[in-house]
């Protein structure tokens, strides 16, 4: 049965910090930092954004790109770790803002960085069952990193939005297959009612990153008996620039097939937004025929890997709304003390 | 800190999220924020809900340097009277760089936080708008 | 319908009042009012007062009957009282009742007060209580102050018309020059249109010293039919108008953002009652919360041509001495804002000019005043015409 993606939608906020400008405060050696991280500035929310803010420009953005009625919106599933409610659910904010409210469901998904693509693979099974017309599934985030930790070199701000449907003549791109690869693993989780994320350090890496990514990339080609020649272009979940990098070597993936879906560098872990947004800035230049493998890592632990082959109707509605590449230019930077302004770090009251 | 209280913010929630107003089928004139009864033909009126695009232009506009109760934390921010292609006037925040606003500049709206009851009370989202 | 007159004025001092509360600066300015006008508190038939919000600046709702219990009036003598609310016009609204109630013949003798008490919650809260003169619903919610709804007037007015920051300074400069001489005034000294423009920024164009300030303080006027006047005081002072206007609640609503159509309509009412025009006026007290408010207050009335408001302060046409002079008390400026009282401190003024009694600050020769009170951006104007002569 065929299922994919009928539109997408991504939203960044317009303001960033400079690796150099947190690195001052902490006295670290922003050079190090940057050649090790693969990141040269993170996206910061406005005072007034939040998960739900963002969810909500990114599914905006998706629905305009199809020019989309939203009453065929079935289901609206937002991942997030920065749910701006621990009870309240984001997507129904989503839900109304987008006008697809009232007849459909909706419910807010947490799986660490990978969120947004469980509720991608929520969305294509319903479609598929044909509970529901269209799914619109979501990542989005205004990552935590506490000040000081290095997480807050890299957590950003920003979203992306995925339309799913199963009707061939909407469909920009065909979701070929999807494949998960899950354990029990704690590197990184975050207690209820904690302000920051705790870490397991260098633990995060091979047995939580590198295994789950690894071994969901291979399930999914093994399954689909492609090797990564067969692909144009791959995204990885990417927490900084290094780990995608070695994860695509690893598989065979040339540096050219990930750079497009690369934003991390400018942009920086947006966490569900992650390899969401890298998905979308890909679909934002990939031509009709040319086919995506991507990969979504969330900690705790699982991968989430999909094989995408676009369609011709992705240039009818690539250019109806914003590009990524338009989000991430003029961007406004902040200072450090903007940015503990803006991330709600100075207490007023 | 304006405290709205819920359901006072939530009967408004669609007109303050997507921008929907009124508009009176027998003058023609449109109304945002809404309204329920037209200024023009007042009992003669015909109103019913309708949606706005959202572009307009700046009327005039200030940029805040003492906050009201609860908008502490933005200063400075920017107040303008925004008109919407439709017709109807509306204040709102206008995000982006004061220095480069000006009377005249065509603006188009934005989903972002209005306020909150404090830590644990409620979360405020609306419209508010960013040069276009 | 009679023709009526006002007997007995008193102000108290306006400031900060840390010792006294609402009701004890109410009766202080009752009680002077009736001692001035040297009438009984038996023959007292009613009383209205302007207030603003005490519920927001003291939790004190039901002012009516409080001040009516602690100026005496209530126990024994069961004067009937009300509160009069209309944001910062309350107290030039509950003078108008007051005069309705004479001048129906249902009254004789009504006392008109108003009064607020604002320093006893902090800064930011009477802001806020400020604030819900607005549209709480549609311009509060989006982080409106009144300072920033008088701001986006301003920088409408100055693009539109070319009025300049010097030129607002100018009108605080004025006011403060004036309230100098005003011994009830809050801020009794001058200063300069530097000063104004190096004070900070509130709401961009508006410094500080463009905003009138907040203020403890109340004020009383005792109003009787013309044709008893004279049995209370030897120079009653006549009511000629007494004219109110309304407008939308919200300042995007309007016709046009500079122009206060409420003061308009108010003013034209008046003059039509008066059969008067500006040019039998001697002087005027305009509501200037802010410096950009006298400036379309000025225009509103008819004193300058729309858009010439600031030119016409430039000029010193405003000044006592000059062609009209507006806000010889100072005005909300430098006297001090305390929002229900000020319309009928407004009242207070003209009569004290009209009797002559005004010292270093009399205009000379006044036979005829006016009185502006605003509510809100511009919702509510209420305009009263006083004359020395029925």
């Amino acid at each position: 049965m065929t299922v994919g993606i009928v539109s997408y939608g991504a939203y960044i906020p317009r303001y960033r910090i400079k690796i150099e400008d947190i690195a001052r405060v902490w006295g670290d050696d922003a050079d190090i930092l940057k050649a090790g991280l693969m990141v040269n500035e993170k996206s910061v929310p406005d005072v007034d954004e939040d998960a739900a803010t963002i969810a909500v420009e990114a599914a905006r953005s998706a629905v305009s790109r199809s020019n989309l009625d939203a009453q065929r919106i079935g289901a609206v599933y937002t991942g997030s770790e920065s749910h701006p409610y621990a009870v309240k659910p984001t997507s129904t904010i989503v839900a109304e803002a987008v006008g697809a409210t009232p007849v459909m469901t909706a419910a807010d998904f947490e799986f660490a960085c990978k969120a947004g693509t469980a509720a991608i693979q929520t969305c294509m099974g319903m479609v598929s069952s044909g509970m529901i017309d269209l799914g619109l599934a979501i990542g989005a985030d205004v990552a935590q990193g506490a000040p000081g930790d290095a997480l807050e070199y890299t957590a950003a701000a920003g979203g992306a939005a995925y339309v799913i449907g199963n009707k061939e003549s909407e469909l920009a791109a065909i979701i070929e297959d999807t494949y998960s690869f899950t354990t029990d693993t704690p590197d990184f989780w975050r207690r209820e009612g904690m302000p920051y994320p705790e870490h397991g350090g260098r633990f995060t890496g091979e047995p939580g990153y590198f295994k789950h990514v690894i071994g969901a990339s291979e399930g999914l080609m093994s399954k689909l008996d492609t090797k990564p020649e067969d692909y144009d272009y791959a995204v990885f979940h990417q927490p900084n620039g290094k780990f995608p990098s070695r994860a695509a070597s690893m598989l065979g993936f040339s540096k050219e097939q990930i750079k497009p879906g690369l934003v991390v560098t400018r942009l920086g872990n947006t966490y569900s937004g992650s390899c969401m947004m890298g998905i979308a800035a890909t679909l934002d230049q990939a031509e009709p025929g040319d086919r995506i493998f991507a990969t979504a890592f969330g900690s705790g632990a699982g991968g989430d890997s999909f094989s995408i082959t676009v369609t011709d109707k992705i240039e009818e509605i690539r250019n109806n709304t914003t590009t990524v590449e338009e989000l991430l230019a003029d961007p406004i930077y902040a200072d450090y003390a903007m940015y503990a302004k803006h991330k709600g770090k100075i207490r007023i009251a | 800190m304006i405290i709205m209280s819920v359901p006072r913010f939530w009967r408004q929630q669609v007109a303050r999220y997507n921008l929907v107003g009124t508009h009176c089928k027998k003058c023609g004139e449109y109304f945002y924020p809404p309204r329920d009864m037209c200024p023009d033909c007042r009992r003669e009126g015909e109103i019913e809900d309708f949606k706005f695009k959202g572009t307009g232009e700046i009327v005039t506009y200030t940029v805040i340097h003492t906050a009201a109760e609860g908008f502490e934390g933005q200063t400075p921010y920017v107040l303008g009277i925004i008109k919407l292609d439709e017709g109807p006037q509306l204040t709102t925040q206008i995000i982006g760089i004061a220095d480069e606003m000006e009377i005249g500049m065509k603006v188009k709206p934005v989903f972002r936080k209005l306020g909150e009851d404090g830590e644990s009370g409620m979360i405020y989202y609306g419209t508010k708008f960013v040069p276009a | 319908m009679r023709d009526v007159a006002i007997i007995g004025v008193k102000n108290t001092n306006y400031g900060e009042h840390w010792g006294r509360d609402l009701r004890d600066i109410v009766v202080e300015a009752g009680v002077g009012a009736v001692e001035d006008a040297g009438v009984a508190g038996e023959k007292i038939d009613s009383m209205f007062v302007g207030n603003m919000s005490g519920g927001q600046f003291v939790e004190q709702e039901h002012i009516g009957a409080l001040i009516a219990d602690y100026a005496g009036l209530a126990k024994n003598l069961h004067v009937p009282s009300t509160r009069v609310e209309a944001a910062c016009a309350s107290g030039g609204l509950a003078l108008r009742q007051a005069i309705y109630a004479v001048a129906s013949g249902i009254d004789d003798i009504s006392i008109a007060a108003g009064a607020e008490k604002m320093t006893d919650v902090p800064a930011p809260k009477a802001s806020s209580a400020l604030a819900a003169a607005a549209d709480r619903e549609w311009e509060g919610i989006m982080g409106a102050t009144f300072p920033g709804l008088y701001a986006m007037i301003a920088k409408l007015h100055m693009t539109k018309y070319g009025t300049t920051s010097e030129q607002l300074a100018q009108v605080a400069v004025k006011n403060h020059l004036n309230g100098q001489h005003n011994p009830i005034a809050q801020y009794r000294k001058s200063i300069s249109v530097d000063s104004v423009l190096k004070s900070i920024m509130v709401a961009d164009p508006l410094h500080i010293f463009d905003c009138s300030p907040i203020t403890d303080g109340a004020s009383a006027v005792i109003v009787a039919p013309a044709e008893i006047a004279h049995e209370f005081t030897d120079t009653p002072i006549y009511v000629k108008a007494t004219a109110q206007a309304s407008d939308t609640i919200a300042l995007h609503d309007r016709r046009d953002i500079t122009t206060l159509d409420a003061s308009v309509a108010a003013g034209k009412r008046a003059y039509e009652m008066a059969k008067m025009t500006t040019s039998d006026i001697d002087m005027v007290e305009v509501h200037d919360c802010f410096t950009i408010a006298e400036i379309c207050a000025i225009e509103d009335l008819g004193f300058a041509k729309k858009g010439e408001g600031g030119i016409v302060t430039e000029n010193g046409e405003t000044a006592i001495g000059g062609r009209i002079p507006v806000n010889t008390s100072g005005g909300l400026k430098s006297c001090g804002h305390p929002v229900g009282a000020t319309g009928v401190k407004q009242a207070v003024e003209i009569v004290e000019q009209l009797r002559g009694e005004a010292g270093k600050r009399q205009v000379d020769g006044a036979e005829v005043g006016m009185t502006h009170n605003v509510g809100g951006s511009g919702a509510t104007a209420v305009v009263h015409i006083f004359s020395r002569n029925r």
